[in-house]
């Protein structure tokens, strides 16, 4: 027996409404977990992560031993949280002998993984080492600019995989409508070998410049470390392609029985489909239709008796 | 797109997203020092962002309040999806039939004109308009039945709609998630698990049975249930124990003394007053016969017993000498 459940309170209706599936996406959220293990490096990246992008992320402080994302039944935690809180990227920070300071980079696609990357994490500088002017400090939740220099990013299929996972992960919302003066931070990542990228944050100083456009200039604020790649998973084909699917990938349908003409100007043609007299439904009025039967048959009379008469005359 | 620079290098930049890539930039495979390094990866970048801000700047802006708003471009670099597409909901049994039958939707007035009240009162809710339960007289047609309660049946029948349309949107419903496009704010769930292979409806226990089984746990409490609290509409247990049946001690009109006849029977039983009924004279008879001929061929008969009754001799044994 199935029973049909709706939600009794108004703001319980809205969270389940954000959470449907939709046409136009907003920004992913982002999910921070602790491994069974985790050094002072990994803790504190795991919390500059967080505070970089406060607005869309959730940080589970508690450990988490049975989650291994590389292994096939070690993801079931993963999808349970990112069910739980609606998120669809996860940064998954541990520390073992094998792999020191590790960092699992991850996606789902339908609360389902769809695609992983393992970095290390070496020269790690945290935010608090950086001084500067704070002037410049950039705010919670702007647009940052994201920079990718080196051509690894490019042939090595590795770090072009990084590449689009840390567009993704750095993105936040798409808008329509960006203030200018909003501008204040900037990624930037440099492939500085084919198996190391160079990952920092910076502040942007907008000095003043002859033209409109201001001249940059940018200042290291923020955390910086290298990211040494050790495994990927990349998607498999099928979920690849239904998810890099949009609504507007379909071909534009050209305009068929349209004309343009100089002389008639637009001109559209019409063909009339097979009209089934046979099988339409006509409305049930029958009472209407005894009474147009007695006129017209009223009428007939009247037309026969005036024929008669003439006839007659 | 694109920008050329004026050492000829080609980015690629995305305005949408406010990303720029610079693939042509090969970094000394030879370690320079660390500061060296992050200058080299800074500057770059610092080309990059300028690029784009060359892009962004260059948009028609609007002034504001807070500062001038520039329109984005849709971003061109593809990125997966967080969730699937909403699939379409196949349309209802209804809307079939409203498609099929040419029938277009017609927007209701909130508020309608009451011909008995004459005065505008809503469609739904508080005081509405022809209200099913307000009637104060039902007349009778010549159809009705003389002990109908036509109140009650105007109850049962709404009771019958209503559950009809639960159906239907169950139906509709199931069918929709069978789409997988279940409307977000609902949830289809199973109640109680039917046991694999039958259709049953979950047993509805009865007023008594819930009773007999009350009455079984409270004799289970330490005072056999004498003093539990009962709850309001609760009967006292039916009598428990033992059942007699007394028989009347005074004997109705003409009816026979059943006390009496009881302790007779039994009484002749005992003392066996009319000895023939007791003893069966036939079986006696038999019995007497069969042990007589037994006694006669009793002897001759001994050996001719079964041999596996006997219990058999082990020849493994040696006789034993016992006369020593």
């Amino acid at each position: 027996m199935l029973e049909i459940r709706t939600p009794k309170t108004g703001k319980a209706k809205r969270v389940l409404e954000k959470r449907a599936p939709k046409l136009v996406e907003t920004g992913k959220k982002t999910l921070i977990l602790h491994g069974t293990k985790t050094s002072a490096t990994v803790s504190s990246v795991l919390m500059e992560l967080y505070r970089l992008k406060k607005g869309g992320a959730i940080k589970y402080s508690r450990r988490n031993e049975n989650i291994r994302p590389f292994e096939s039944g070690g993801e079931t935690s993963l999808e349970f949280f990112s069910q739980k809180t609606d998120c669809s990227i996860f940064v998954y920070g541990s520390h073992t002998k094998k792999r020191p300071d590790n960092l699992v980079l991850g996606r789902m696609y339908d609360h389902q993984v769809y695609d992983l990357i393992e970095v290390g994490i070496e020269n790690f500088k945290s935010l608090l080492s950086f001084s500067y002017d704070k002037k410049f400090a950039p705010h919670e939740g702007t647009k940052p600019f994201i920079c990718f220099t080196g051509e690894g990013f490019e042939n090595v299929p590795e770090l072009k995989h990084l590449k689009e996972v840390l567009t993704d992960l750095f993105r936040g919302e798409v808008v329509d409508n960006l203030n200018l003066t909003g501008l204040d931070r900037a990624y930037v990542c440099s492939a500085i070998s084919p198996t190391k990228v160079f990952l920092t944050h910076c502040a942007l100083k907008l000095k003043r410049s002859g033209t409109i456009v201001p001249r940059m200039e940018l200042v290291e604020v923020g955390p910086s470390m290298d990211l040494v790649i050790r495994r990927n998973r990349l998607p498999n084909e099928s979920l690849m392609k239904e998810a890099m699917r949009t609504s507007k990938d379909k071909p534009k349908k050209k305009e068929k029985n349209v004309d343009q003409d100089a002389v008639r100007g637009k001109i559209g043609k019409i063909y009339m489909p097979d009209q089934k007299l046979g099988e339409m439904h006509l409305p049930d009025k029958s009472k209407g239709l005894k009474r147009e039967r007695k006129e017209s048959k009223k009428l007939q009379e009247e037309t026969d008796s005036k024929k008669k008469k003439k006839s007659s005359e | 797109m694109e920008t050329e620079t004026e050492t000829d290098q080609i980015y690629h930049i995305d305005v949408g997203n406010l990303l720029g890539f610079n693939p042509n930039h090969r970094f000394p495979s030879a370690p320079s020092s660390r500061e060296e390094l992050v200058k080299e990866c800074l500057e770059e970048a610092r080309k990059l962002v300028q690029a784009i801000a060359n892009a962004l700047f260059n948009f028609p802006s609007t002034e504001t309040n807070d500062g001038p708003i520039v329109q984005l471009p849709p971003p061109t670099t593809k990125l997966p999806r967080e969730k699937h597409v909403p699939r379409p909901k196949p349309p209802t049994k209804w809307e079939e039939f409203a498609l099929k039958k040419g029938i277009q939707k017609r927007k209701k007035d909130k508020v309608v004109w009451d011909e008995q009240t004459d005065q505008f009162k809503r469609r739904h809710g508080y005081d509405r308009v022809n209200d099913d339960n307000d009637v104060p007289i039902i007349e009778a047609k010549a159809t009705d039945e003389p002990g109908e309660d036509p109140f009650a049946k105007r109850l049962d029948e709404k009771k019958q709609r209503v559950g009809k349309q639960q159906k239907n949107r169950l139906q509709n419903l199931k069918a929709a998630e069978k789409a997988g496009a279940l409307p977000s704010h609902v949830q289809l769930a199973a109640t109680s698990l039917p046991i694999s292979g039958t259709k049953s409806q979950p047993k509805k226990i009865g007023k008594d049975e819930l009773g007999d089984v009350a009455g079984l746990a409270a004799t289970s409490t330490a005072s056999g249930g004498k003093f539990d609290k009962k709850l309001p509409g609760e009967k006292a247990p039916k009598k428990q124990g033992k059942h007699h049946k007394y028989l009347p001690v005074v004997a109705g009109r003409g009816a026979v003394n059943q006390e009496k006849e009881q302790t007779n029977n039994v009484l002749s039983k005992i003392i066996s007053k009319h000895s023939h009924e007791i003893l069966n004279v036939g079986k006696a008879i038999n019995m007497y016969n069969v042990k007589k001929e037994k006694k006669k061929s009793g002897r001759s008969d001994k050996s001719g017993r079964s041999d596996k009754l006997k219990p058999k001799k082990d020849i493994t044994k040696k006789p034993t000498n016992k006369a020593k």
